[in-house]
């Protein structure tokens, strides 16, 4: 399984938190794992103009082809004007339309405070269904009051993402082994 | 029909297009060699002339994994080496070339060839040649709709007055050599989307569409589309072809021929798309209705003569050859085209035949 998380701003500090105490889970029950923790404020990404995601050059190469090579995306987003960032659906915009077919999406939401937990629900996964991710349907959202210092001081939270990550797995193991079975059936 | 040189009156017509896609066989692993891709599409169009195929195109692709860049040199030769065979571009991307060249080599295509020579004009899928032949690709549509218009107007006027954005005007043009019967028949190619279906009504233009996966009906409303923006332009649908295109690969069993060709299609596709074909829909070729024809001769014969009746189009051009096909298997599809498939269709669209 290869795994890519992605913290889905250029600014701010709690997706990025958030996100890498998922990566310490998540590294703690599946430490064989290959991963990549993609922080988008780490890359200068174009705006997306169209063309095939192989045809881009430089960061937006690199992290269109890290996406398109996962079996299991993280996606982290904060909730930027009542919806997710720019950043992270110009990511989106750049892949092709069935970029996620096959892959299992998790879902880490951080928020000035729980008046946007509705956000993801109704805004980040259409897309990712739209893009036909297998969406693990429980995602974790974590506010304002979650986190002090750069670090997440929820305990609920520490479970919740050790849940994320192993529902994640799962789902990828379970969608694999029904897709090797199908496929096997085609007998072609 | 006439100016378009088909004569419906004798069936639809039935032909091979390539892209010119360089890649390995996935079942060996191994690629032939450029010069062996180029020659192979020249023996290709040759077998299918001898066949008794209508038509032979070759498309242009600027990117790795294609050999075709130069498609009117590769069909120059095939002029040479065919007889009756209409041969063309599948496609020609004028958006990225002058038209007055493009003219001027696919009119001497048309001499050589004794009035065989079409284009297909189209807008490119992949953009990478926006920066190999120095083009804007934030002028994509509009240096399309510019250049397409203009090859347009050569091919109707002997002398050319133009003036646009993309290149210096032309005053008193004369774009020489004429072909053979004065003009060609220009196409536009369409994706699967009725978007440029309506542009190519609008313009009056015979329309040439992709057809990927899926039902022919969904495919229909793209054609539905077409025929209404003429009609809305006053122009007759039933005097302007459509050409329908899409994968194909014969074998003795349906079985046999989605366990061949698979591979090809995923494989290939990985390198030049990005992304694999989903098994799924490949698998859905053994419903009548898919577009996808790929199975018995037999059963290709049932789906053709469905979208047919579905369509009504003038041409369907099937794709045979991508990701590595052998040679050998080539041959096969193509005797079975020649022997099996092509009299079945004919027979019955031709005028007076009795459709299925």
């Amino acid at each position: 399984m290869k795994v890519v998380g992605i913290a889905g701003s250029i600014v701010g500090s709690k997706t990025k938190t958030a996100m890498s105490l998922l990566w310490e889970e998540m590294l703690k029950a599946y430490p064989d794992t290959d991963h990549e923790l993609l922080d988008l404020a780490d890359y200068e990404l174009q705006f997306s103009d169209g063309r095939n995601y192989l045809e881009y050059t430089g960061d937006t190469a690199y992290v269109t082809q890290k996406l398109m090579e996962a079996d299991i995306l993280f996606i982290g987003t904060p909730i930027f004007q009542a919806s997710i960032p720019g950043t992270l659906k110009n990511v989106f915009d750049l892949l092709p339309t069935q970029a996620f077919r096959d892959k299992v999406a998790g879902i880490v939401v951080t928020a000035g405070s729980a008046k946007h937990y509705l956000v993801a629900e109704q805004q980040l996964k259409p897309i990712l269904s739209y893009m036909k991710a297998h969406i693990v349907a429980s995602y974790v959202f974590a506010e304002e009051k979650d986190f002090l210092n750069g670090k997440v001081i929820n305990d609920d939270v520490h479970l919740r993402l050790q849940r994320l990550a192993e529902d994640a797995f799962d789902l990828a193991e379970a969608q694999a082994g029904v897709r090797e079975k199908k496929e096997a059936e085609y007998d072609f | 029909m006439e100016n378009y040189r088909i004569d419906s009156s004798k069936g639809i017509e039935f032909g091979i297009y390539t892209l010119g896609d360089h890649l390995a066989n996935p079942h060996t692993g191994e690629r032939i060699s450029a010069q062996e891709r180029v020659q192979q599409l020249v023996r290709l169009a040759q077998l299918a002339d001898q066949a008794g195929l209508d038509f032979f195109s070759v498309g242009e692709s600027h990117q790795p994994y294609f050999a075709s860049q130069a498609h009117a040199v590769i069909l120059a030769a095939i002029a040479q080496a065919t007889e009756k065979i209409k041969i063309g571009s599948s496609s020609t991307i004028i958006s990225t070339s002058d038209p007055v060249r493009v003219y001027e080599n696919f009119a001497t295509l048309d001499l050589l060839s004794g009035g065989r020579a079409e284009i297909v004009a189209g807008r490119a899928s992949r953009v990478g040649l926006f920066e190999l032949l120095g083009y804007d690709l934030h002028d994509y549509e509009a240096l399309f709709e510019e250049k397409f218009d203009l090859l347009l107007q050569i091919n109707q006027e002997e002398v050319v007055n133009w003036s646009g954005e993309f290149r210096k005007p032309l005053r008193n043009a004369q774009v020489l050599p004429r072909p053979v019967n004065g003009s060609l028949p220009i196409w536009r190619a369409v994706g699967g989307t009725p978007a440029s279906a309506i542009k190519a009504g609008y313009a009056g233009v015979p329309m040439i569409t992709a057809m990927l996966g899926g039902p022919a009906s969904v495919f229909k409303r793209t054609i539905d589309a077409y025929r209404e923006a003429l009609t809305a332009r006053g122009f007759d649908p039933t005097q302007i072809p459509v050409a329908t295109t899409g994968f194909f690969y014969a074998a003795e069993t349906t079985q046999e021929a989605l366990r061949d060709y698979y591979p090809h299609i995923n494989e290939g596709m990985k390198k030049t798309n990005g992304q694999g074909f989903p098994k799924q829909l490949f698998a859905q070729a053994q419903d009548h209705r898919s577009i996808i024809n790929v199975g018995s001769p037999q059963q290709i014969i049932e789906k053709i003569l469905y979208q047919h009746e579905q369509f009504g189009h003038q041409r369907y051009l099937a794709q045979l050859d991508f990701g590595g096909v052998p040679f050998e298997k080539m041959e096969r599809n193509i005797e079975l085209i020649g022997t099996e498939i092509l009299p079945a269709i004919k027979k019955y669209t031709k005028q007076g035949g009795t459709d299925a």
